[in-house]
């Protein structure tokens, strides 16, 4: 028998026993379609993350005050005032750090006609812009003379933009920021969400000195709220990080066992242990889906098992009238990857679906890639392959006689 | 796989030499026990015979068919199909002289359920490699010469008992086979019907010269016959030609 006229019989053979062929079919179509889900939910987690990644600038450090047992994640303590601009400077001329970017950073509440918006804002250096991998969308970041004189000049986020100035362009325009006129100088290309999902493009950032003097205000002048740091390359990581505490060690006056009242942060380091969770979750999802995949394959057993059972008088006549053992093994074995590619196909139409829907109401980045969709639908055939061929093979086994006078 | 010809007429196309068959019963209380069905057998029909088996219930007569008709294989002797031993033969050769070689029709008919007479009859074809589309055409044709073209479409359950048994009929002879083994083919018709299928086989007997070995229990049956082989207790008491 040739592939086309096999593959018509297991359809007809499936086709008597809709309702029966439908259940069997619901365990693979489900099956198919959580994995197909959950991967694409997995995928959009870690495409998220690495966009985050990718928008953060390489070889970064961050540097807060208190000690990381004290100071914990939060940027917001706010208590410690052990970092000052002077620590910033001095980080700067080591050997192997790049850049530093101190800031002093607080909310705002800023007004442009009658909008107004309360946001971010961050009071730091030009070095600030090259250090975070920031682009300009129009108009300038300021510069190192206006960070000295402490002019009121701004650059927004591309978020804060939008929400002042509507489609409006927004350089050049004087908006008020906590009830004082700032030029807006530049805007800033959209980021996004940062790794720890905070909206990157919903900030202010003006010089730091016009900051600390105009905005802030400041009980212990010069101190600031946390610096980034850039290395100069990726591989000297870990020597630059000790230099970085060598130093501040030295200039806070902290010898022997005393405790740092500073904590400096690997962002790279934070970076992959993210990726590494992303992907983990991403396999982890995978594999529950597959266990609903397996579920729907041994269903796949169980029922052809019951229909070899059934038809073993079939099987007797159809070896009467010539069939050889090959013929029935494909026959079964067949109705079994029938089952799983139609319910492959269902499944992932209906995995999609799902994602979309996912995605609209959650919010969520989905990922759905045509290698997922190939995957999921070889791994479906692989399954009806794999049970499907016990019960095919049970039927090829029958012996011709034994199986005729089967009641 | 060795191609089965046609039997040359200095060659018996059936041919049993001491042939014997036991069953083992697997008893729980007795352990393994055997009996023996078949004794001896020894039994030579050539090409174009229309033999018939008669005996009665339990003699042994279904289980020698299925042997003749490789569905069954003896516990001891020979047998030579068309020359060939069988018992040297693979499974797949087996398949491959049951589809184009030997017809079988049933008592009990024996046909697929839920499909349509045609593809009943098709299905032998599609075995023996051909294309669904040719299949049904010859089917088609088979079915006009035994009379149910306007049953081609009909499923067994809506086919009267006589009419199933002429599609099976039907399927039996797709192939052209060279033997028709028939167990007890009117078993489950009225007379009327029963005298119309002897026709048939008659017919095929005399006119296209295939070989017939049938069972039965009726006289009548038998009589169509030109060779009757009596069974009792699985040994054969009784052989001769009758015209
Ligand atoms: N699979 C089997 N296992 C054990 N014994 C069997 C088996 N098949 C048949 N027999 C025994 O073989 C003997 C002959 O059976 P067979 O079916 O050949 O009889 P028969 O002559 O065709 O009878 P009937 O005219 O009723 O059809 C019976 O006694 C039966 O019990
Ligand atoms: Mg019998």
């Amino acid at each position: 028998m040739n592939l086309l006229t096999i593959i018509g019989e297991s359809l007809r053979a499936l086709r008597t026993n809709r309702l029966r062929t439908g259940l069997t079919m619901l365990g693979m179509i489900i099956g198919v379609a959580a994995v197909v889900l959950l991967i694409s939910i997995g995928q959009g987690a870690q495409s998220k993350i690495n966009q985050s990644i990718a928008t953060m600038g390489s070889n970064l450090f961050i540097v807060l005050p208190g000690a990381t047992s004290s100071g914990g994640l939060s940027f917001g303590s706010g208590s410690v005032k052990t970092l000052t601009v002077g620590d910033s400077e001095a980080i700067a001329e080591l050997s192997l750090v790049e850049a530093t970017a101190p800031v002093i950073s607080g909310t705002a509440q800023l007004n442009y006609g009658a909008n107004n918006w309360s946001t971010t804002i961050t009071g730091t250096t030009p070095d600030y812009f090259n250090v975070g991998n920031w682009n300009i969308e129009s108009g300038t970041f300021f510069s190192e003379s206006e960070m000295r004189s402490a002019v009121r000049v701004a650059v927004l986020g591309k978020e804060t933009a939008r929400n002042l100035f509507g489609q409006e362009g927004a350089t050049g325009k004087i908006i008020r920021v906590t009830n004082r006129p700032f030029l807006v100088i530049g805007v800033l290309e959209a980021k996004g969400q940062s790794l720890s999902g905070r909206d990157q493009d919903d900030n202010v950032f003006i010089p730091l000195t016009t900051s600390e003097r105009q905005i802030t205000g400041n009980q212990f002048p010069g101190s600031i709220r946390y610096m980034m740091v850039q290395a100069k390359s990726a591989k000297t990581m870990d020597e630059a990080e000790a230099e970085i505490v060598d130093l501040l060690r030295q200039r806070h006056r902290i010898t022997g066992d005393m405790e740092n009242d500073f904590t400096v942060r690997n962002l790279a380091a934070i970076a992959d242990v993210a990726t590494g969770t992303a992907k983990l979750m991403s396999l982890m999802l995978g594999a529950i889906a597959s266990i609903s995949l397996l579920v729907g394959g041994i269903g796949i057993m169980n029922i052809m098992l019951v229909s070899v059972t059934e038809r073993t008088r079939e099987i007797g006549i159809r070896m009467a009238i010539g069939a050889n053992r090959r013929a029935i093994l494909t026959q079964f074995l067949a109705e079994a990857v029938m089952i799983c590619i139609l319910g492959g196909v269902a499944g992932i139409i209906l995995g999609i679906s799902g994602a979309w829907i996912v995605s609209q109401l959650a919010d969520m980045l989905i990922v759905i890639t045509l290698g997922m969709v190939v995957l999921a639908f070889a791994f479906a055939s692989a399954i009806g392959i794999f049970f499907g061929f016990y019960p095919a093979r049970k039927a090829a086994l029958l012996k011709p006689v034994e199986a005729l006078r089967y009641e | 796989m060795l191609p089965v010809r046609p039997s040359t007429s200095s060659q018996p196309l059936i041919k049993i030499e001491h042939l014997c068959k036991s069953y083992a019963l697997d008893n729980q209380a007795n352990g393994s026990l055997n009996s023996q069905v078949l004794f001896d057998i020894n039994i030579e029909i050539g090409q174009g015979e229309f033999v018939a088996i008669m005996g009665h219930s339990g003699s042994g007569k279904s289980t020698l068919m299925n042997i003749l008709g490789c569905l069954d294989t003896p516990s001891s002797g020979r047998y030579w199909f068309s020359g060939q031993d069988v018992a040297a033969l693979s499974g797949d050769a087996l398949a491959q002289i049951r589809n184009r070689n030997i017809g079988f029709v049933f008592q009990g008919f024996n046909l697929l359920k839920r499909m349509t007479a045609l593809d009943n009859v098709a299905t032998p074809l599609l075995y023996a490699g051909m294309s669904r589309a040719s299949s049904r055409k010859r089917a088609l044709e088979q079915l006009r010469l035994t009379g149910l073209t306007d049953f081609s479409l009909y499923q067994p359950n809506q086919l009267s008992g006589g009419q199933q048994q002429r599609v099976a009929i039907s399927r039996a002879l797709i192939n052209q086979p060279q033997l028709i083994l028939a167990d007890e083919p009117t078993g489950n018709l009225d007379s009327q019907t029963s005298c119309e299928i002897m026709a048939l086989f008659q017919q095929l007997n005399r006119e296209q010269n295939i070989t017939i070995v049938l069972v039965t229990h009726e006289d009548d049956i038998a009589a169509y016959a030109n060779r009757l082989i009596r069974f009792k207790d699985g040994r054969v008491i009784h052989d001769e030609s009758v015209t």
